[in-house]
């Protein structure tokens, strides 16, 4: 048997269901994996060792009592540290939370456990979700596989390192401004941004509310697709959670390997041109786009005027959401609690408490948001930034009465060095250029691997209709089957 | 602070009032408003929390639909537009008895507006405008230990108990009601009564004003006659329906004194003081108050059907006005009548004792009468005295049968105040039933013509007026247990007189 860790999920499930290799052996075979690695790329937050070799118990156990298992059952996964696990630390890549056991799993946990899939442990991200490259991580950032000097891009770039690093075959990420599709472009994996509202937050540490989406992460599209049908759909605890069927992604996906993509019509964002991607990535993007012709699409471009504004829109509806969202962290019920020494008054304790729990992101980003509230300014920041996100929401169904699906490059640049980008936020925020306008309209975005520019990783976007993840899946596992999946060296 | 008030009579004489009142409600639903915790008052501390309602990271609210509905009914009753799209909000301020340190509410775009509600004073109808309806989540309680005052200013330690965070709460809001003069504290009761009312009427809260499921804030406001209005200030702490008046007679007496010192009002929330009547000024806003309210982002919005709040409005019950002018038909009462029972608050409480068997007059009686008597000797709401429609009939019940005589009656009532029991428990236990055998009664009566032979020969000689004294004797001798009227028959009976 070759090494289970080189898998795809796809493969493990059937070892699994064959009975080929145990859930135990393939669960331990990670864990060994993670020991040898993570010391490196520090893609892990917490190794649940234990409950993953029990959660590999109770599937082998099912599959000798002749259970149906699903079609991940036994295949380990990773998962970011966004999501609430029940008695399991869940930081968010925070000081605030550190040592923090919720008293409950999120939707998507619970319908990962439901599915078989083992879980791991938690994966390292930027504080809160905010940033593009792990650096803001309160326990310092993960590496890239590729080069360990580079970021594995963010907020979600533990799990993408895990992938990259054969530690995980799946990860769950979660992308409020391109989180699961930047760390996937610049890793060289696969990162599906769902249809917000197609995948439950129930149990998702809040960053911004109306953006936030929880996502699938893996090698390749299918497996991708696979993870996406197993945590998708309606949930009732979510209000926002969209009461449809998951679009068939698995098929989509099988489809887009046969390699015909003829009939399917893709368009090209004028305004993503000029100077915002770097040359290397350019060509890559440009290659890829050969590419998709020869596969039978039709390439058109087409014009998003708003799209311009997204990045500034953003930068005020998420720090407003955040602001709110993370008052509740305040040292009263749980998490962090500093300087209370019995003399101090409560909101002292309260101050000392956020100021000491909560890093300098995170900071900026709730005093943007807390101004962009504030009486007076409201409608110029936050009313405002709201108006232009129903223009870019206006562009993107403009363009898909021409398109069945927008493609791009995932993200200006290929993985930067750590600490090149830390010093000017600006710099880091342009990281999201090309992931965000999906996240203001809703839509689903995907980024999967379309070559290399100086031997790092380039991703291509493909960004559809809300509700019609399928077509995503279709066109990526086309260009998949064209490119091939990138391979990291190895470690 | 020790300022010799105006008199009142002066006060209104001088200025005019505009008053205006801010009702929460707890409905009564079975579940919180955004989780599906149980929302019975009185259990340990924080043992009805989940996830949700303690605001914990990754947790979501989910709206409560009979919330919603209770609230456009009781829009639809107080004469509401229902928003056919509205939003909820988050009111965003650091609290500690606030689980997410944001309140969820409703600002810009509330569930029902612009409505009214006809109250009666004197006779009078006077319509109040209702500016809003809104629903909202409640906030949990803190209490502060080791402080002087009870704030959390100075205080050693605070606890909180979030068992109240979450449960549904409305928000009635009045527009200003100016024109009311010298009636405004009794404007300010009548309408928080009526209010009280129709909420019970339409079963959406027990409005028990004691237990916080009904809280009022009063504002309050003078103004020269023909100037502009005054600047206002906000009551909190207004527990009962007797401090809804006090305290805005309260408040008028404080601000003329203010004024004619030359004074300037200050826009500022006051607490009111059950014992002393009288109000001081609360914590100020320390935040400003820029709540930097935004949509709720975890909600959606909400579109009640149009078709929906036609059946809601269709099924709405018999509003208190017209049932009330529906009792007064069937009891027989004229306005003026009509007017003291509504002053007593004994509407409900005479049509239960009226259901559970009792003739509206006798009903009348008793709770208008003995009980009302009680219910000012000790404060208490008149609802609150401790005796129930039910007892009520059932005292009556015993009195219609000839056990028990007005006298005995009210001794026995007195115990059902005290809470010794059901009537029929009490005459028995005490020993308070009527002697309705008549061999003892003529034992006693026998006795009582022996003992004044003199008395016995005037009434013999046909002086029956006398005869009284011969009665109070007996009376006596059964410790009033005994039917004044039979006794009187028997006592004539024996010394051969005709009545």
């Amino acid at each position: 048997m070759t090494d289970v860790t080189a898998m795809t999920a796809t493969q493990i499930a059937g070892l699994v269901a064959t009975g080929a290799a145990s859930a135990v052996e393939v669960t331990q075979a990670h864990l060994d994996r993670i020991a040898a690695v993570d010391g490196r790329v520090n893609a892990f937050l917490h190794v649940d060792t234990e409950g993953a070799l029990a959660a590999a118990r109770d599937v082998d156990a099912r599959r000798a009592a002749g259970e149906e298992l699903g079609p991940l059952a036994g295949v380990p996964v990773a998962v970011k540290d966004v999501l609430t696990t029940k008695g399991v630390p869940t930081t968010v890549g925070s000081k605030i939370l550190e040592g923090w056991r919720p008293p409950y799993d999120s939707t998507i946990v619970q319908r990962l456990r439901a599915a078989g899939t083992v879980m791991l442990g938690k994966t390292n991200m930027d504080e809160f979700a905010m940033g593009s490259s792990t650096e803001y991580s309160a326990y310092g950032p993960s590496r890239n596989p590729w080069d360990t000097d580079r970021i594995p891009g963010g907020s979600g770039g533990g799990s993408a390192a895990a992938l990259a690093a054969y530690e995980a075959p799946l990860a769950i990420g979660s992308d409020t401004g391109g989180s699961i599709r930047q760390p996937g472009a610049v890793t060289g994996t696969v990162g599906a941004k769902p249809t917000y509202g197609g995948t439950s937050r129930y149990g998702l540490v809040a960053f911004s509310s109306s953006l936030d989406t929880p996502g699938p992460c893996a090698r390749t599209v299918l497996d991708a697709a696979l993870l996406h049908a197993a945590i998708g759909g309606h949930d009732p605890r979510d209000s926002t959670s969209i009461p449809a069927p998951v679009p068939d992604v698995v098929a989509a996906a099988k489809l887009g390997a046969t390699g015909d993509l003829s009939g399917v019509r893709l368009g090209i964002v004028t305004e993503f041109g000029g100077e915002g991607a770097e040359p290397g990535v350019t060509a890559a993007f440009n290659e890829a786009v050969d590419t998709l012709t020869k596969l039978g699409a039709e390439i058109v471009e087409i014009s998003c005027p708003h799209f311009r504004y997204a990045l500034p829109a953003y930068y005020l509806i998420a720090p407003s959401e955040c602001s709110s969202n993370l008052a509740r962290f305040d040292g009263v019920r749980f998490g962090l609690r500093t300087g209370d020494d019995g003399n101090r008054s409560l909101e002292e304790v309260m101050s000392l408490t956020r100021e000491a729990g909560f890093g300098p992101e995170v900071k900026r980003r709730i005093m943007l948001g807390t101004y962009a509230l504030s009486s007076g300014y409201y409608d110029a920041y936050y009313g405002q930034a709201q108006k232009v996100r129903t223009l870019i929401t206006r562009d993107f169904t403009a363009a898909f009465e021409r398109v069945d699906a927008l493609i791009s490059p995932t993200t200006p640049f290929v993985a930067f060095p750590l600490g090149a980008r830390t010093s000017d936020p600006y710099q880091m925020y342009l990281a999201d250029l090309f992931t965000i306008p999906s996240n203001l309209y809703g839509g689903p975005g995907i980024s999967v691997p379309c070559g290399l520019s100086e031997g790092l990783p380039v991703g291509l976007q493909v960004m559809a209709p809300t509700l019609a993840d399928d077509r995503m899946y279709r066109v990526a596992a086309a260009l998949e089957s064209a490119v091939g999946t990138l391979t990291p060296p190895t470690m | 602070m020790t300022t010799t008030l105006p008199a009142y009579d002066e006060v209104v004489a001088r200025y005019e009032p505009v008053i205006g009142l801010e009702t929460h409600v707890e409905l009564g639903t079975n579940t919180k408003m955004f989780c599906g915790c149980p929302t019975d008052f009185g259990g340990e501390p924080n043992t009805r929390v989940c996830p949700v309602c303690l605001g914990l990271p990754g947790s979501l609210p989910v709206a409560n639909k009979a919330a919603i509905e209770a609230t456009i009914r009781i829009g639809l009753a107080l004469n509401c537009s229902i928003a056919t799209w509205c939003r909820f909000a988050r009111k965003n301020y650091f609290y500690p008895d606030m689980p997410k340190n944001f309140q969820i509410s409703q600002y810009d775009e509330p569930l029902c507006v612009d409505g009214y509600l006809d109250v009666e004073v004197n006779g009078e109808t006077v319509r109040i405008g209702i500016e809003r309806v809104h629903l909202e989540e409640d906030t949990g309680k803190t209490l502060h230990v080791g402080g002087a005052t009870g704030r959390i200013h100075g205080a050693t330690e605070s606890l909180v108990d979030y068992n109240r965070a979450g449960i549904p709460l409305v928000e009635i809001v009045t527009k200003p009601i100016p024109g009311t003069g010298a009636l405004a504290p009794e404007v300010a009761r009548a309408y928080v009564t009526e209010l009280r009312d129709v909420l019970r009427s339409l079963g959406v809260s027990d409005v028990r004003m004691e237990e916080g499921s009904l809280r009022c804030d009063v504002n309050t406001s003078l103004n020269l006659p023909g100037e502009e209005w005054g600047t206002r200030t906000e009551t909190k702490n207004v527990n009962s329906l007797r401090s809804v008046e006090r305290a805005v007679r309260s408040e008028m007496l404080r601000q003329a004194a203010v004024l004619d010192a030359g004074g300037r009002i200050t826009q500022e929330t006051r607490h009111f003081h059950e014992d002393t009547g009288d109000t001081t000024p609360g914590r100020s806003k320390e935040t400003a108050t820029d709540y930097r309210y935004f949509p709720e982002p975890d909600l959606v919005p909400l579109a009640p059907d149009p078709a929906w709040v036609a059946e809601l409005k269709a099924a709405l019950p018999e509003l208190p006005r017209l049932h009330r002018r529906r009792l007064q038909e069937a009891w027989g009462l004229s306005d003026l009548d009509m007017q003291s029972v509504l002053n007593a608050g004994a509407v409900e409480l005479i049509e239960a004792t009226v259901a559970a068997g009792a003739t509206p007059a006798a009903a009348r009686k008793w709770w208008l009468g003995e009980l009302s008597r009680r219910a000012n000797e000790t404060g208490v709401e008149l609802a609150d005295i401790g005796a129930t429609p039910a007892q009520v009939a059932e005292l009556q019940g015993l009195v219609d049968a000839g056990k028990l005589n007005d006298k005995l009656a009210r001794t026995v009532l007195e115990g059902v105040v005290a809470g010794e029991g059901s009537p029929t428990e009490i005459m028995t236990n005490r020993k308070l039933e009527v002697v309705s055998d008549t061999g003892a009664l003529t034992a006693a009566v026998d006795e009582a013509i022996a003992a004044n032979p003199a008395i016995a020969d005037k009434v013999r000689s046909g002086k029956v007026a006398a005869a009284g004294a011969l009665v109070g004797a007996v009376m006596k001798t059964t410790r009033g247990q005994a039917d004044a009227q039979t006794v009187r028959t028997l006592i004539l009976d024996r010394l051969g007189v005709q009545a």
